[in-house]
Parts: C-alpha cells; structure tokens; sequence
C-alpha cells in the first residue's frame, strides 16, 4: 500500500504549481474575474503544455495518463481559481472517451485534447441544462440526462443563453436542446465515464479548501486584536482544525476515487460519490470558514476569499450536491445490506 | 498510489484469516461478571500466543513474527473482522512491550517481555492523575530515592485493568527542582503489595472498565527505572505514540462493524427508504471510509517516513466524533427500546460519550492541530 504520489505525478504537481503561480495571480484572477473574461493566453499556454489532454488516449494526440493526473491538475487549477474552461472540457472529454462510440472519440477528442475544441458538461432535465459551467465559451455540449444517458450537441445545435453565475472566473450558460438534437453517447446507456468527471470535480474542491485554508492561517497568524494574533484564540484555532479535517476528509476520498478509476473500476460509482458527498460540504463550510475567519475584511470585494467560496458554491451543486450522492451511497449500501445479512 | 496488498502482505493475511476460521476462541461467558469476561480474554490470548499470533508486530527475538506495520494493521483488520476479543493484555502487548524495546535495559527486556506476551503478567499504565490529565506533565505522585529502591506516594486514575495487573507503568517526579517535563522518571511499579490499593471507578456505563490507584509509599526497586532517571517524559510519549497508532488501527475496524450492524438493522426495518435515515447512513459512511483512508495513510508515511505525524490526531478526532453520532442514530434506528438496560446499543451510545476524552479530548487534539500542523501561534497559559 502506498498513497504517495509518483515522481512522475510529483513532477506534474510542482511544474503546475509553479506555473499557476506566476500566471494565475491572485490580482490576474481578479482582472479577469471583474471583466467576466476567460484568461484566454493563459489557456493558450496551457493547450501548448498539453494539459487539456493530459489524461486522453495518445492515439487521440492526448498525453495518455490517467485520473490520478488529470485531478493533480485540476486540484491545482482550483487553488489558483485560473479563469480557464479546463475542468469542464475535460470532464466532456472523459464521457466522450470512456462511453463514446469510436466514431465520436475519433470526431471531438483530438480537438479536446489539444484545446482547440472546448467542451463542457451539463445534466439535462425537460430539455434544458441550467448553469452549464463554460458554457460561455464551449463548442460541444456534453449534456447528462436523469437516466445517466449522455448526448453529444454542437453549439450549433443548441440554444446557448449566457447566465451570469455568482463565480465570474468562469463562464456559464442555460443550454437548451430540442428533444432529438444531438447524438446519443455510445449506445445510449447510463454514462460511466460520469465517474470520473465527480472525481475532476472533487480534486477541484480539495484545491480549493485547501487554499483557503492557507489564506485563512496566513491571515490569523498575521492579524492581532487584543495584542495577540487572533489565530491564537481557540475559537479561532479551533475553527482551523475543523477547515483541515474538512479538507482532508475531501482529499482522502478524492484520492481514493481517483485511484479507483483506473486501478479498480469496479468500485469507482461508490468511490466517486464518497468523493463528491465529502467535498460539496467540503467546499462549502472551508470557504464560509474563511470568510468568517477573515473577519470584516473576509466580507470585503477588496479580499480574495470571496473569489473561493463563489467557485466552491458552483462546484458543490455541479453533477449534483452533496445530499444527491449520499443518496446514492445509501442506494449502493442497501443493495449490499440486501445480499443476505442475516 | 497504490492500495493495494503485496503478496506477501496477502499471505499473512490468509494465514492468519485460516488460523482464526479454524481455532475461534471458547464461547464468551453469559455469567460471572467482569471477572470471568476478562479470564476468558486472558485464555484467548493464550490461545494466541500458542499459535505466534499474541504479538506479530515485536521482533521476532522476543517472540513476535517481526511483521511490518501494514501486517500489523491487517492482522487488527482480520482480529476485527473475525469478531473475536482483544487479548487481555493489550496495553502490555501495544504499549508496554514497545516502550520495553525501546528504553528498556537487557535485563529488563529479559525478565518483563515474554509474560507479557503469554499473558502470565497483565500490564496497566499509571499516568492520568486527578489534577493531571490533559496536563499530563502536571502530576504530582512522588517517587523519592531510598538507598536503592523508591518511594512512591500518590494517585493515579483512569487506570484499566488495574485489578488483573502485575504491573503498572508509572510516571511519578522524581525531582521537585527540575522544570516541570525533566523531573520525571517512568518506572515498572509491582501490583502485588499493600501500599497499592486498586479502586474501581464506575463509569456511566455502570461498568468499571477503570480504575483509581492509591499508592501510599510503594516500593520500587531501582532497577525498575526505565530509560533513566529523570527521563520519564521521553519514555511516556513513546508510550503514547504506540497508543495512538496501534489501537487507532484497531479502532476504526470496530467502528466499520458497528456500521455495518446498524445498515443491516435498518435495511432490516425498511429504514433505508427514509431519506433523513439514508442520508445519515451514507454520511457515516463516507466518514468511515475517510478514516480508514486516513488511517492507511498515517501507516503507510510512518512506513515510508518514520515517525507517526501530529496528523493521527485528526483520525482519533474524526474516529471518536463519527462513534457518537453512529451510536446515536442507531437509538433512532433501533428505537426506543434500544434505550433499556442491557441493551447492545444502550451500551455504546453511553460508551461513545468517552471516545471524545480519552487518549486525548477532541480539544487537545484541536490544540495540536492548530499548533503543530497548521503552525498557528500557541494560546498563553494562564500562570
């Protein structure tokens, strides 16, 4: 057993790391978050790197690494809140390549892979998907109907009605499709490639409690009433800690998860609905945690904290909130207390 | 990342796993109290040792298998799930033995592992004291230097298995002049005499799984120091260490059962079709497999790193937290009658409410978070 990272993944980490670090400042984020614009030479530098297909089959012009790879990315991008589509290509470029026919992987991955393409992934009921994350700038629609049936929609094909969403770092639209628009994903069975796209959306939430996390101990460390350091009063510290085990009761099931979807597919369904109950609240309760923490500043459009808590609100209802997946581990669970137990 | 078994890792297990289908324990006594209880505990252990099973993790020189700690947890794993009792001397087998093998002298290696092992000689641990808990370098028993033996004067609390013991772990001050973590000495204290006398402490279970010691001048021959005088902290924590690691693993396998208990009790009741019950479940669900998660990963890092990170402390936390709130929805799953004495589930509701004190309070734990892995500024005692 072991649960470290590779050198190799290590490798992807750090290099990400200190990319988004010079490129997705805290006052770049902030410019484009203001402007509602994608950072579009940022994503440019990106689909250069190859990073939009790090974890699409190389016969695709994708990189050919797996989940475990693709969430070390989007857990960083979700530290620097980069203004950029990737999760949500990404995520339409996983259900294209696990339940897509050859025919549609060979149609939309390569463009996927390289960026050239963007896509994006709604769930879909009567014929609209609300808040589709992206959806300013994407191409092609993955869009998730009740069911776990899939369908692939060109912009082209659809009605795509721009939303202002309360996270402005990325896009969002309304997206609604005539009943037989589009082509059915593979042969019309329920999605399994949906698996990995909550665990792109899990490693993103754990990026960003774990930023504000680290915003939130800076700030307690530095900020003095009482001539002490307010992180030295345990209402506070003991706020901190709570933020920590959140955060890491979101990462140990996303890490988990990712690893399922290669290693051992079989229990990905559980794991990646383990992984998307524990970080929805994650990222809820670790960013109101910071703006509580940053005190009246934290409130303040002039403070970055906020910028997190918006991202982890949309992340934390996106392919369904907590509650919808507890719902669906009890459903598993009661399958298997059904088997005889006596 | 890679979680999975290696094979020989996969062949301990299955050796162990066909041992226990093959040699379960004698069936648990329905009367005769605690005391016939722990007996029967004190015979299974025996049985263990018979086999090599009491102790896979010490070396194999003072009788174990040397197993790695990955075999450790998985022999806790397979202990857990084959449903059979803990051996009765689980505090000598976990933390007296190991604090032996690390401060020990020979000779004390020689005369104490090997009846640990077998179960001849029972071990308690003597450190909590009434005024000293969290503040466990605050204790005051005495031990003062008479020609080669000590003097011991004090009181200890929360001591289990204080009755059965032969010996007892004790951390006493040895020197009233020195800072309060230098003047202690961690010293073996012999049950057996009459300046001993063992008090047991009812819990709000209605049990005493512990005890109050009263010790009034004891005796303890010098040879019984370990790790040197005056160096009674350092051999405590490591004490301490081996607490938190090998009973945690043991912990959140017990806690797994009792969830699987209450999801079989509640699929039982057609439970699971209420949403309120259903949405419980799963999140206790999911703390589990976050324990067992962060479990492994503290393993696999000491492994990997050496020492256990201050990060044990959010498994402990969120372990201890998770059995209050399973305990209590099993009372709302169950229902009312799970609520009278004698009841399983009336039992480990009241249990539980210990989990968040002992082996440190869910606010100390807090505190060492804060302070040790977040690095946040210390609170100022007040003098």
């Amino acid at each position: 057993m072991d649960f470290g990272l590779t050198d190799d993944q290590r490798d992807i980490q750090r290099t990400a790391r200190d990319l988004l670090a010079g490129r997705a400042t805290p006052a770049r984020v902030r410019e484009h978050a203001e402007a509602r614009r994608s950072d579009e030479a940022l994503w440019k530098e990106l689909c250069e790197l190859g990073w939009p297909g790090i974890a699409i089959a190389e016969e695709y012009g994708g990189q050919g690494l797996g989940q475990i790879e693709l969430s070390i990315l989007c857990e960083e991008l979700g530290r620097s809140l980069a203004p950029v589509p990737f999760l949500a290509s990404a995520m339409a470029a996983t259900v294209i390549q696990q339940d897509g026919s050859a025919e549609q992987r060979a149609r939309w991955l390569p463009g996927l892979a390289s960026g050239e393409t963007i896509g994006a992934l709604g769930a879909i009921a009567d014929g609209t998907a609300e808040l589709v994350t992206s959806g300013g700038e994407a191409d092609v629609f993955v869009l998730i109907d009740e069911d776990g049936s899939g369908r692939i929609v060109s912009r082209a094909q659809a009605d795509v009605f721009p939303v202002e969403a309360i996270d402005p770092t990325r896009s969002a639209a309304r997206v609604s499709v005539a009943g037989d628009a589009g082509e059915a994903i593979g042969d019309g069975s329920a999605c399994a490639g949906l698996g990995r796209a909550l665990v792109s959306v899990s490693s993103e939430l754990v990026g960003i409690c774990d930023r504000a996390l680290e915003m939130t101990v800076e700030y307690v460390k530095d900020r003095k009433q009482f001539g002490v350091p307010v992180g030295s009063y345990q209402a506070v510290s003991h706020r901190c800690a709570q933020m920590l085990l959140d955060t890491e009761k979101a990462r140990s099931t996303a890490a988990f998860a990712a690893w399922t979807a290669d290693a051992d597919p079989e229990q990905l369904a559980e794991a990646a609905a383990m992984a998307k109950a524990a970080a929805s609240d994650a990222g809820r309760e670790v960013t109101a945690s910071a703006i509580q923490a940053h005190g009246g500043i934290g409130f303040t459009w002039e403070a970055d904290v906020h910028w997190l808590y918006k991202r982890a609100q949309i992340d934390a209802v996106l392919l369904g909130g907590a509650g919808s997946h507890r719902a669906q581990l009890a459903a598993i669970l009661a399958r298997r207390a059904g088997t005889p137990v006596g | 990342m890679d979680l999975t078994f290696s094979e020989k890792e996969i062949a301990f297990r299955d050796e162990l796993r066909g041992w226990l289908a093959g040699n379960p324990p004698a069936p648990e006594p329905g009367e005769g109290g605690e005391d016939a209880h722990y007996a029967w505990r004190r015979d299974w252990q025996r049985r263990l040792y018979d086999a090599g099973w009491a102790a896979p993790a010490w070396p194999a020189e003072y009788g174990g298998r040397g197993a790695s700690l990955t075999e450790s947890a998985i022999y806790f794993e397979e202990i857990g799930r084959a449903r059979v009792p803990m051996a009765a001397n689980v505090l000598g087998l976990l933390l007296g033995g190991p604090t032996l093998m690390v401060w020990g002298s020979d000779e004390q290696k020689e005369r104490y592992l090997a009846p640990i092992l077998s179960a001849e000689e029972i071990w308690c641990q003597g450190f909590s004291e009434p005024d000293a808990g969290s503040d466990l370098a605050s204790l005051k028993t005495r031990a003062v230097k008479d020609g080669d033996e000590w003097v011991v004067t004090g009181q200890k609390v929360w001591t289990s298995g204080a009755q059965y013991s032969k010996w007892c772990m004790l951390v006493a001050r040895s020197d009233n002049e020195a800072a309060k973590h230098k003047g202690l000495t961690y010293f073996l204290m012999d049950m057996e005499q009459d300046a001993v006398q063992v008090r047991p402490l009812r819990q709000i279970t209605g049990e005493a799984e512990f005890n109050e010691l009263f010790i009034e001048e004891a005796r303890i021959p010098d040879a019984n120091v370990v790790g040197g005088v005056g160096n009674g902290w350092k051999v405590a924590l490591t004490t301490l260490m081996n607490e938190r690691a090998g009973l945690g693993f043991a912990l959140q396998i017990r806690l797994r059962q009792l969830l699987d208990d209450l999801l079989a009790k509640a699929a039982g009741r057609g439970l699971l079709e209420d949403p309120r019950i259903a949405d419980a479940l799963a999140e206790l669900h999911v703390r589990c497999e976050s324990i067992r998660l962060l479990a492994w990963k503290g393993l696999t890092d000491v492994e990997r790193y050496g020492q256990p990170g201050p990060e044990g402390s959010l498994v402990k936390w969120l372990w201890s937290d998770t059995n209050q709130r399973l305990t209590q929805l099993a009372i709302d799953i169950v229902g009312a009658e799970a609520l009278t004495a004698g009841e399983s589930w009336s039992y480990e509701l009241l249990r539980g409410r210990g989990n968040t004190i002992e082996g440190g309070t869910t606010e100390v734990l807090k505190n060492i978070i804060a302070e040790r892995v977040l690095g946040l500024p210390r609170l100022k005692a007040v003098a």
